[in-house]
């Protein structure tokens, strides 16, 4: 791949939701199988330092799973929700929560948009809507807890194995 | 218990204390006012915020004020980067999974 594509978070201040956007040099075909399908979830959405297990991954309308990431000192985190939507290969709508929080019910409503580009490229926009201000900015500063643990040099090991 | 930006928010409580000392300091009686629970209760759940480093509490006379130290909830630009590291990195394990799939057919 000659550029790498970069990925783009936009969070404006104030606002309840976040988006998540990439382009992926694959047609859009493959790239929502890699979102739907568990064998190969599992290769790329957890974080690298941790070890993630599938419970259930029934990605249909009105289906639900839930996935859990285990790190090295054997403590587990959960995530789960339920699927509204899979709209092949355009679209996915679910819930999301995160099940380590300190009270239940802070739930993400997640819509996954898969765009077709020219030369057989996907732009994937994955747009979350959170309860208040403060559970998305909370999130994110989830997000940067785990992204600080994660070793860089962990991931250049993985990808050079080619993964 | 953690003493984190994270932890302080993560009380719906506490994150009506913060939203409330936001813009202007007010003393303790002030705030539980606001509140159904307990004074004592709500005292605590300052101290929490303010071990957390979220909110400052001053002397003023015989008043002791809270203010909200925002600095931490601020830096969002710098929680924004590092979040979009971690998806980064699981986006760039997804893009060698695409290319081995190249060789298989797509449904």
């Amino acid at each position: 791949m000659a550029t790498k594509n970069e990925t783009s978070i936009k969070a404006e201040p104030g606002k309840q939701e976040l988006f998540i956007t990439r382009e992926f040099e694959a047609p859009r075909n493959r790239v929502f199988k890699a979102f739907t399908t568990p064998e190969l979830i599992l290769q790329w959405l957890g974080p690298c330092n941790l070890k993630m297990r599938i419970d259930k991954f029934d990605a249909k309308a009105g289906g639900s799973y839930r996935y859990i990431h285990t790190d090295p000192a054997g403590n587990d985190y959960g995530f789960h929700g339920v699927v509204h939507e899979v709209l092949a290969p355009e679209r996915i709508i679910q819930t999301f929560e995160f099940e380590g929080l300190p009270e239940a019910g802070h739930v993400t409503l997640e819509t996954s948009r898969f765009e077709e580009l020219p030369d057989g490229r996907t732009r994937v926009t994955i747009q979350s809507v959170f309860q208040s201000v403060t559970d998305r900015d909370g999130m994110i500063q989830a997000g940067m807890e785990y992204g600080v643990r994660e070793s860089h040099d962990k991931l250049e090991e993985l990808l050079q194995k080619g993964i | 218990m953690r003493r984190d930006v994270f932890q302080a928010i993560a009380d719906p409580t506490r994150r009506e204390i913060i939203n409330l000392v936001a813009f202007n300091p007010l003393n303790l009686n002030a705030i539980a006012e606001k509140f159904d629970i307990s004074r004592p209760a709500v005292s605590q759940q300052i101290k929490i915020l303010a071990e957390c480093g979220l909110i400052a509490i001053q002397k003023r006379g015989r008043e002791r004020y809270c203010t909200a130290d925002l600095k931490q909830l601020s830096e969002v630009s710098d929680w924004i980067e590092k979040y979009r590291q971690l998806w980064e990195e699981k986006f760039s394990r997804l893009d060698s999974l695409l290319s081995k799939m190249e060789n298989e057919p797509d449904e």
